[in-house]
């Protein structure tokens, strides 16, 4: 079993990959390995409860931790009373905790 | 987490283009203030994000003289993390790809910042106790 953190930078609207990455992080989950996807910039716009939020609470259900930059939802305006379900506020700080402990890093 | 730890960053944009580039020097800079060793292998247009020549600009647009416009040049960004890492004792090992630098004529580059090529880069993430890489897409 590994452990992975996938950093989300794009958001689905603009970006038709974005559905392959969150496929990846819940493809890993099902094989039993720790996953995070931290959302960051522009990656974080379908955490606000909208018709792009299922994508991130399904990947949520998987069983992955599903975190979003707390500096770039500040940034859009975005409140945690409509942050879509599973989707948990974090600073970036998080992400070096987690390249300290030795996850494998993927950036998208 | 106190223990120190050796990261390196792997960067590919250009400055004044893309939001990686904000979220990668605040990634560095974090990592600096927890006194952690960072090694930052810049290449392609990333080789620009220290060039010495960088300067703000004014925006007469909107009425802003160049206090008012306050406008950021990375430069000055890759200056405070070397700056603050002078004082957590945090070691920066920052290397410009040299073929980037030579074909873009980027030869330029603030203090503290050194010429490397690929070599280094491996040397990085063998030393490295993690490895980040921000490609432009």
């Amino acid at each position: 079993m590994s452990k992975y953190v996938l950093v989300e930078s794009r958001d689905p609207f603009e970006s038709g990959d974005v559905p392959y990455y969150y496929d990846l992080a819940m493809s890993l989950a099902r094989k039993g390995h720790v996953v995070t996807l931290f959302l960051v910039q522009n990656g974080v716009l379908p955490a606000r409860q909208g018709p792009r939020s299922d994508g991130v609470s399904a990947v949520a259900r998987s069983g992955v931790a599903v975190l979003a930059d707390d500096f770039s939802l500040r940034e859009r305006g975005i409140r945690d009373d409509r942050l879509a379900a599973g989707v948990q506020r974090a600073p970036l700080d998080h992400v070096l905790d987690l390249l300290g402990e030795g996850y494998k890093a993927l950036w998208h | 987490m106190g223990d120190k730890r050796t990261l390196t960053f792997v960067l590919m944009d250009p400055p004044f283009e893309n939001a990686r580039t904000t979220t990668a020097l605040r990634l560095i800079d974090l990592a600096v203030k927890r006194g952690w060793n960072v090694n930052v292998f810049a290449y392609e247009g990333a080789v620009y994000l220290g060039f010495a020549k960088q300067t703000p600009h004014e925006n007469k647009v909107h009425g802003h003289d160049l206090e008012t416009e306050d406008h950021p040049i990375t430069k000055e960004w890759v200056g405070a993390i070397l700056a603050r890492a002078e004082r957590t004792g945090a070691k920066v090992d920052w290397v410009q790809c040299g073929l980037c630098v030579d074909e873009r004529g980027a030869g330029e580059w603030i203090p503290g910042l050194r010429r490397g090529s690929p070599a280094d880069l491996v040397a990085f993430t063998e030393a490295s106790d993690n490895v980040l890489v921000i490609a432009t897409k």
